[in-house]
């Protein structure tokens, strides 16, 4: 049971540095003024919220299968099909809670506005270094809330990981699929084991958010 | 205007910005305090920020023999050796006040006009380097906010309404420091103000502006007996004579006992 919750941990954990990574930049961008073309691609971000996972599931498992022309690039070295791998899994992952992490980390852009970087100009920084000394420290929490909703959100999903995944034992199989399994084979101790630990898991989870949220950072000194 | 040597600010901008339209041709002497003085909503803080390029209209922007705007040129803001304070302090609230204060003073070059100590005495700050911004009052806010930018070692100093948010209090105490400051340092200075009186106690040269344009300026030398000034309003041509008046009028100054 250990290697599922292993693997779970692992998947959220990769899945969020790169949300965080990728989604900071996109995130910083929808936070500035812009046209109508802005908020299509915010909404494109944020259709995974609204569509069932399946779905996504359906369409990743066609993107990264062996005759998709997305993976023709991949053959060169020998790399057939990202479905039913841990990789599959990531990306997976990543397009299914990419608005868990844009959404905070928008809000918190938009927070900050314009006149902090203004400041930074006047004093000499070049654009890059005020985002990197005033803009990231100013928007601790919103990548603080990001990476919770995230990993949390990532350890939750169950229909993008069935479709996608596959539920390899020891590549694929994660805790939410496994408790599933215990069930069917009416397994109910090791069910519970799971579940009540996800149980627990969540509350955490909502509640650091929420604490996080009124401004009480528990994790400062 | 007269030349003396140290070169001249000078800007041609034209362009529309929320409801009105701004046409000014800026020409003032890089050196002592010019003050800009007009309503609010004129344009005065629009035409500042494009001096230091976080706004950008259609035109000229030279210093000395730098252009920093012109057709197909633009010097991106952090590129200008300009400070800029702001009617609120806009601290960086992540850092301490003596993280601000290295804030300018790590980016700037090798300090030529006011060292840490200097800029931290000249606007009495011993006492609060290790506070956050947030503990502060108005008036420190923005004593803190003017030697962090003196600490970037700016070579024109451009001061947007910095005691119009502040209470009585707060702005007496930064008017005395900024007294200090202005004396102190050889750095020439555009100060923007709705405030006649603020701009006499400071600026060697009034330009008033009104509804997007520049009507009137004025140089402020010591004051001339009125037997000069007489003699040297009647060796001028009608037309300066208007100018002059109409800016003495928007400065508030009324006609002198006879």
């Amino acid at each position: 049971m250990l290697d599922v919750v292993w693997l779970t941990a692992r998947l959220a954990t990769v899945t969020t540095v790169v949300l965080l990574v990728l989604g900071a930049p996109l995130a910083w961008w929808l936070s500035r003024r812009g046209s109508w073309l802005k908020e299509a691609v915010a909404a494109l971000a944020a259709m995974p919220i609204v569509l069932p996972p399946t779905v996504l599931g359906f369409y990743l498992l066609l993107a990264l299968g062996p005759s998709s022309p997305l993976m023709a690039p991949l053959h060169v070295f020998g790399v057939r099909t990202l479905a039913f791998t841990f990789t599959g899994l990531v990306i997976g992952s990543v397009i299914y809670s990419l608005p868990f992490a844009v959404q905070p980390l928008r809000a918190a852009f938009e927070a900050i506005g314009d006149r902090p970087l203004e400041a930074a100009a006047t004093l000499r920084a070049s654009p890059l270094d005020a985002a990197l000394s005033v803009e990231l420290p100013l928007a601790r929490r919103g990548f603080l809330t990001a990476a919770i909703l995230v990993f949390a959100h990532t350890v939750g999903e169950f229909g993008v990981v069935l479709m996608i995944g596959g539920a390899i034992p020891g590549q694929t199989e994660v805790m939410s699929i496994k408790i599933y399994e215990f069930v069917e084979a009416s397994d109910y101790a090791g069910a519970h084991w799971l579940a009540g630990g996800m149980l627990i898991f969540a509350f955490v989870v909502v509640f650091v958010t929420l604490l996080v949220g009124r401004g009480l950072d528990p994790f400062r000194r | 205007m007269s030349d003396d040597g140290r070169g001249t600010i000078a800007a041609t901008l034209r362009g529309r910005l929320g409801g009105f339209g701004l046409d000014v041709a800026l020409l003032a002497p890089a050196s002592g305090v010019t003050a800009l003085v007009g309503p609010s909503g004129c344009g005065k803080t629009t035409l500042l920020r494009c001096l230091c390029g976080l706004t950008r209209l259609a035109g000229r922007v030279s210093f000395r023999d730098e252009v920093w705007q012109e057709e197909g040129r633009f010097v991106a803001p952090h590129r200008r050796p300009v400070g800029y304070v702001f009617q609120e302090a806009s601290l960086f609230p992540h850092l301490s006040v003596r993280g601000n204060l290295e804030y300018g003073l790590r980016r700037a070059p090798p300090a030529t006009m006011v060292s840490f100590a200097q800029a931290v005495d000249l606007l009495g700050l011993a006492a609060l380097l290790d506070r956050a911004p947030g503990t502060l009052s108005g008036g420190e806010r923005q004593r803190v906010a003017l030697a962090r930018t003196l600490l970037a070692q700016p070579a024109l100093l451009l001061l947007d309404e910095p005691v119009s948010a502040l209470d009585a209090e707060g702005r007496a105490e930064v008017l005395d420091r900024l007294d200090g400051v202005i004396r102190s340092l050889d750095v020439p200075v555009i100060y923007v103000t709705h405030d006649v009186a603020e701009a006499r106690r400071f600026a060697s040269r009034i330009v008033a502006m009104r509804a997007g344009r520049i009507v009137g300026e004025a140089a402020l030398a010591a004051a001339p007996s009125q037997e000069e000034a007489r003699a040297s309003v009647a060796a001028m041509p009608r037309d300066e004579v208007e100018r002059l008046a109409a800016a003495a009028l928007v400065a508030g100054l009324s006609r002198p006992p006879e």
